[in-house]
């Protein structure tokens, strides 16, 4: 649906909101030109010279350390000015609204806007009320999407696997409440892999998750049975309080991943979480620390991903200027 | 007072089951006679309306206006002009003013500020509980004589089912109609949107079909046991009218609503975090809209509502979840409820029906009809005159609409209210 938002005519990213809408060979551009920055960070000089002049507004409008720390230093390396602006919520809801935080960013000539937001569709409500030249990157809104998270997932992926098509990809936990794992699956079923599971309690699955294009499983031994690609996702602390799962105990035992449980996938399949990790309930130290993980790859290859996305939607915008 | 011969129209009164090229005479503020000059009847005026529809004045079962309270959405005399233009004569508004309907000065006050603009009768529906708070009964009797036509406690939850209980039975005894909005306030949580495929693919927090249906079995229940009236508002899923169709026929007189978007709109339309498409209750599935569009044509829904909600344009411009639920629909309620005709689902009398005679009889009042002797309440429009819309041009200050663009071909051209001509539209350029 963010096809003709996030898309110019010419099929070049204009803003990056969402993995849904974008096709196979998109998915794959970034990954390449991912990999062309990758070697960056291994230099004594870890800058390109980009985008020298730009500047880059981090706008986190919640809480974040990774994520917001990555998009720093994948800007820093393409040689652009950054700005760090943290805005609790509740401060915007008691005055000034969103739309005024913008056109005062605007008015102090930003390039492009990375903004993560609690509110589901808040990066598509930014770019919507934009001014033509900037370019907005969604770094994670409510619920709904966190495209750059899936795409360093996919690179891990393809740098591991390889290849898409024979994989069998299983998601494991509150896939109702994961912006990481909606934007998993549009990349995953996109990317053509053979088959993408779920599992979950009923009580962390949405309402019609199938028809994302998934297989359900509530079962973790039959989940990850054969499986060559195995996330974990990050269970907030909010959803431990008796509503939806009765303890992080119970949780654990049923869905957290260990060695034992994870006998049933196929022996050279990888584990991938999204972090910060929560050991004792996702998964356990032996699992995360162990060789199969790769969860500290996935936060290296972050850079190189938002590296990626932020020089295409600045490309996208200098040669619109430049017609 | 003006003494008027519309002359030559399409007279469609459904509560009559009329529907004839005639004459309609007025005096006195009232219907004299249709058909023949009445015996020594002599017009001031003369409308000739050949090719037009002449029926009753529409009856809105449910319109904010904003006034007490949220004059920067829109005010009584803003939205009366904008009623009087879609050809609405009578209409409800509901308790969410601040202070909220529940004591007679603010009924005073707010038929008071709609009498002194005029342009259109308005009906306040009181408050249930003080304050809306959903803890302690209104004064129910004082909000019936200072003229409140039911009482509801809009989707704003009560405190137990014991109160709800007490609430109705209370009403019952002063003959008071409850107009129920079905939403179990802990199945609706935050939700805002349905609770389904676009829910689980946009990550936006979902009000599932269960938060109305197990209302509607809840209020049935009560409903059974207290005895009283009691309408149903903005049904929204099929579950919910199959429930209230079920009733029905085992004898309980209860009615009920549904308002106009909910019969053209589905959760598809919010794809895209369309903050214009945000209502409450939420645009919910094709197969439920379709449902909503066949008990309108059993009956099992009594009337459409424009389900009126004006809102300032910041209100819509925020990330969907943070944005007021809504739509600015008075004038589009007569459209869109004429293109189940286009669609060929009614005919235009039975459609006319939902917005006269049968809101009308929710309410328990003598409107909606032209029958001699009624109160000159009559709506004019031209079936064919095609428009867009365009929300830049709406009466209300309500801008906003998810209709922007819709070509609509019926244009109200005149209305008035107890014989006075409160709108003339202007003639195309």
């Amino acid at each position: 649906m963010s096809g003709s938002l996030q898309v110019d005519a010419g099929g070049r990213l204009r803003h990056f909101l969402d993995v849904e809408g974008l096709k196979r060979q998109q998915l794959f551009e970034i990954m390449d030109t991912a990999e062309s920055f990758a070697g960056v960070g291994g230099r004594s000089v870890k800058k390109v010279p980009l985008l020298r002049g730009k500047t880059i507004v981090n706008l986190f409008f919640e809480a974040s350390t990774r994520t917001r720390t990555t998009f720093e230093l994948a800007a820093k390396r393409l040689s652009a000015d950054v700005l760090n602006l943290n805005v609790s919520t509740s401060a915007t809801t008691k005055g000034e609204s969103l739309l005024d935080t913008l056109r005062n960013l605007e008015a102090m000539q930003a390039d492009m806007f990375v903004v993560r937001h609690s509110g589901s569709g808040a990066a598509h409500f930014v770019a919507r009320h934009a001014a033509p030249h900037v370019g907005v990157i969604n770094a994670g809104d409510g619920c709904h999407a966190h495209p750059t998270q899936a795409m360093l997932d996919m690179f891990t992926i393809r740098r591991i696997k390889g290849e898409f098509t024979p994989l069998t990809v299983a998601i494991v936990g509150d896939i109702l409440h994961s912006r990481v794992a909606r934007s998993q699956i549009h990349a995953l079923t996109t990317l053509g892999v053979r088959e993408v599971r779920v599992i979950a309690p009923k009580t962390l699955l949405p309402q019609g998750v199938e028809q994302l294009g998934v297989r359900v499983f509530h079962d973790i031994v039959e989940g990850v049975r054969d499986a060559d690609v195995i996330i974990t996702l990050r269970l907030q602390r909010e959803r431990m309080d008796g509503r939806l799962l009765p303890s992080k105990h119970e949780y654990f035992q049923r869905y957290g991943l260990t060695e034992a449980n994870l006998a049933t996938a196929r022996p050279d399949a990888i584990v991938m979480h999204p972090g910060p990790i929560n050991r004792g309930v996702e998964l356990d130290s032996g699992t995360a620390d162990g060789p199969r993980s790769v969860i500290l790859q996935q936060v290296t290859h972050g850079i190189a991903i938002r590296m990626a996305v932020i020089s295409m939607v600045m490309a996208s915008h200098t040669t619109e200027a430049g017609r | 007072m003006t003494r008027w011969q519309i002359a030559g129209g399409r007279v469609i009164d459904p509560a009559e089951g009329l529907d004839r090229v005639t004459d309609l005479w007025l005096a006195d503020g009232r219907v004299v006679a249709l058909g023949d000059r009445p015996d020594g009847f002599t017009a001031d005026r003369v409308l000739e309306v050949p090719g037009q529809v002449v029926c009753p004045g529409l009856v809105d079962l449910s319109a904010s206006l904003r006034e007490p309270g949220h004059e920067h959405k829109a005010s009584i005399a803003s939205e009366a002009a904008a009623a009087a233009a879609s050809g609405i004569t009578t209409l409800c508004c509901p308790p969410d003013t601040d202070p909220v309907i529940d004591t007679p000065a603010v009924v005073d006050l707010v038929r008071h500020r709609a009498a002194s603009v005029g342009r259109v009768r308005v009906l306040p529906i009181g408050a249930l509980t003080q304050e809306l708070d959903g803890e302690r009964l209104s004064e129910m009797a004082a909000l019936k004589d200072a003229g409140c036509v039911g009482v509801t406690n809009l989707r704003r939850p009560v405190r137990d089912t014991q109160l709800l209980r007490h609430a109705m039975a209370y009403a019952a005894t002063f003959d008071l109609t409850v107009f129920l909005h079905p939403d179990e306030p802990w199945l609706r949580g935050d939700g805002c949107i349905h609770e389904g495929e676009v829910s689980a693919r946009l990550g936006l927090t979902g009000i599932p079909v269960v938060a109305e249906t197990v209302a509607v079995a809840r209020d049935l229940a009560l409903i059974a046991h207290t005895g009283v009236r009691a309408h149903f508002c903005r049904l929204s899923t099929a579950a919910a009218v199959a429930q209230v169709a079920a009733a029905r026929a085992a004898g309980l007189p209860v009615t009920a609503d549904v308002c106009a978007h909910q019969l053209h709109l589905t959760e598809m339309d919010v794809s895209d975090f369309d903050s214009l498409c945000h209502v409450q209750p939420p645009l919910r599935t094709q197969r439920d809209r379709d449902a909503l569009r066949s008990a309108v044509v059993e009956g099992t829904l009594d009337a459409v509502c424009s389900d009126h909600q004006p809102h300032e344009a910041e209100a819509k411009l925020a990330p969907l979840p943070e944005t007021e639920p809504g739509i600015s629909a008075l004038e589009t309620l007569l459209p869109l409820t004429l293109r189940l005709v286009e669609d060929g689902l009614l005919d235009l009398p039975s459609a006319l029906g939902l917005l006269t005679a049968k809101p009308a009889g929710v309410i328990g009042l003598p409107v909606g009809t032209l029958r001699p002797g009624s109160v000159g309440d009559v709506c004019i429009f031209d079936p064919d005159r095609p428009w867009h819309l365009d929300p830049t041009r709406l009466l209300s200050r309500g801008r906003n609409t998810p209709f922007a663009g819709w070509a609509f071909a019926p244009r109200v051209t005149h209305t008035l209210l107890g014989g006075v001509l409160v709108h003339v539209l202007e003639p195309a350029p």
